[in-house]
């Protein structure tokens, strides 16, 4: 085992009754870079992401995060070993204040959280950690309304705000421009370039030119399989890749 | 990340908020010294055995309103925990001679046990077929407890005897018994809104609001709710060992579905997911049951016409209501 990769997979695949939405993939992801799966339309991405954030079991193949064969660990498992996710659609918890949406994250990895018998006043130790970071992502203001009242953009900064409140060592993000204004695209991708310092990142993304600002290493999937890897320039100047994104977007 | 910056203003801030503003919890004390004033004078002028009862299916209730509430999981099956507990206290009083609180803590233990089972099970399933799984459980437990030997098939466990508290107070006159279930119930009912505003509540929470993000965050959302589940099926036997002792009888009653039929009436009457609307909507279904008695099987079809209007008209309860015109938390 090297300790390079941080991320790796050998032969993962998946089927859904005979159809093979990921065959075979062979994934290596190197620590302390940001690196981004792409593809087009169906080529097994949202799959792929999933079975990698375990919420999907793989039909065949292994994963290995920090050495560590997580193949068989479950969803909250990975986390605590420090692999978080995003979602596509700004997973926050919208009845509770922004505030609030940290201190869970934060609470969760500093213990008391099956404590049934105290009371919740014993989590305001938690609560200028979170303050703290929500000033970094310029929600300090909006700490003590409901996460639902927060604009589009807001809530995916309080989402980025709260995986990193568990100070994740690799985070997955599912597609995190995905229905955001060009504003906000900068935005956000300061601040995952900023998340991205001593962590690394794994993306699932659409914006092309996201892709090309941010990542290190890219990933091409096209029918469930890996159709080439490299940097952003090796990857767009390869035939296969431009034929398998026009091609798709002939079919 | 970057450096926090140190000169971040402290006063941006603000007041730090715990989950209950300050003003929710002072509206809370007030509210819950309100209900121990009433459970004081009520006895004065309606008949003891019948608060009693109220609180009894209150707490049932209550307890049920914790899963269904503030874990979002509608169990169709609660009467077993409730009848599992009475028959269990009524038959540890009275055949074994136990005092009251060794009785009671025996059920609340068979219920929480029974609830383990039955959680585990269940929590397997989302949505309808938990609930399912719930009443298919539930049902078990009714033919076990039709046929097993303890609890007198038809007849039930009869004139349970309600013993003498720690072996000194003498519960059998209905003051004393008054005095005890009072302060079981309150003390029963502050538990309950410890565990909804705990860390554990909170984690709830966030587990009801968005369940895979919750995962993600590493929390193992199954445990939650098994644990929820558990406490819930405990504080339902705390109601059924009451009522065993209140009542004097433990009988297929207490067992059967329309049992838990009758929690989730009285829950949504009151209102879900509030803390007091299980407690008035116990006053309500419990006094239509008592006063309504001379109307013989049309009882339940005027409980079924007030479900099906409260339902219409006002879908969050009584208590949901007066909660969103008072725009506070009740």
């Amino acid at each position: 085992m090297d300790g390079e990769h941080i991320l790796e997979t050998e032969g993962l695949s998946k089927s859904f009754g005979g159809f093979a939405a990921v065959s075979d993939v062979g994934l290596r992801v190197k620590r302390g870079t940001i690196h981004a799966l792409i593809g087009p339309n169906g080529a097994g991405k949202t799959t792929c992401f999933n079975l990698l954030t375990k919420f999907l079991a793989p039909t065949a193949g292994s994963i290995r995060y920090n050495g560590r064969d997580i193949t068989r660990t479950n969803a909250a498992g990975i986390a605590q070993l420090g692999l978080v996710r995003s979602f596509q659609i700004s997973a926050v918890f919208l009845h509770l204040t922004v505030l609030e949406n940290v201190r869970v994250a934060l609470q969760r990895q500093r213990g008391a959280s099956f404590d049934f018998w105290r009371s919740e006043k014993v989590l305001k130790r938690y609560d200028a950690a979170a303050m703290a970071l929500l000033e970094e992502f310029g929600l300090a203001e909006v700490a003590h309304r409901e996460a639902t009242e927060l604009s589009y953009g807001r809530k995916r900064a309080l989402e980025l705000a709260t995986t990193l409140a568990l100070e994740p060592e690799m985070m997955l993000l599912d597609e995190p421009m995905a229905g955001m204004g060009h504003e906000d695209i900068a935005r956000i991708a300061g601040l995952i370039r900023k998340a991205a310092a001593g962590r690394t990142i794994l993306m699932v993304e659409h914006n092309l030119s996201v892709v090309a600002d941010l990542s290190d290493r890219i990933t091409v999937l096209a029918r469930g399989k890996v159709l080439a890897e490299g940097d952003y320039a090796a990857v767009s100047a390869d035939p296969r890749v431009i034929e398998a994104y026009i091609g798709a977007g002939h079919a | 990340m970057t450096a926090h910056d140190a000169s971040a203003p402290a006063a941006a801030i603000g007041p730090t908020s715990a989950s209950l503003p300050r003003e929710a919890m002072a509206t809370y004390r007030l509210l819950f010294l309100g209900l121990a004033g009433l459970i004081v004078v009520a006895p004065l002028v309606i008949y003891p055995v019948f608060v009693m009862t109220v609180l009894c299916f209150a707490l049932f209730a209550c307890a049920f309103n914790l899963l269904l509430g503030y874990a979002g999981l509608l169990s169709f099956g609660h009467a077993a925990f409730f009848g599992m507990a009475a028959y269990v206290t009524g038959h540890a009083a009275k055949v074994w001679g136990l005092t009251p609180e060794l009785a009671i803590l025996l059920g609340v233990a068979a219920s929480a046990g029974l609830g383990l089972v039955v959680g585990a099970l269940a929590i397997r399933r989302q949505g309808i077929y938990f609930s399912m799984i719930t009443l298919a459980l539930a049902q078990m437990v009714f033919f076990f407890c039709l046929q097993a030997k303890f609890t007198h098939g038809e007849d039930g466990i009869q004139a349970i005897p309600r013993g003498a508290l720690f072996g000194v107070i003498d519960l059998s006159d209905d003051w004393a018994l008054y005095v005890f279930i009072a302060v079981v119930f309150m003390a029963a009912l502050l538990a309950l809104f410890r565990i909804v505003h705990s860390p554990f509540g909170q984690v709830l929470k966030a587990i009801r609001e968005n369940e895979p993000r919750a995962i993600s965050l590493g929390y193992d959302a199954a445990r939650y709710k098994l644990a929820t589940f558990v406490l819930s099926a405990g504080f339902a036997g705390l109601a059924g060992s009451l009522k065993a002792l209140v009542s004097q009888i433990a009988t297929l009653t207490d067992v059967h579905w329309s049992m838990s039929g009758e929690a989730i009436l009285i829950t949504l009457v009151g209102g879900v997911g509030t803390v007091f609307g299980p407690i008035v909507g116990s006053v309500i279904v419990i006094a239509m049951q008592n006063y309504l008695a001379q109307l013989g099987a049309w009882v339940t079809v005027a409980q079924g016409v007030i479900f099906v209007v409260c339902v219409l008209a006002f879908r969050e309860g009584i208590v949901g209501v007066l909660a969103r015109r008072l725009k506070m938390r009740l």
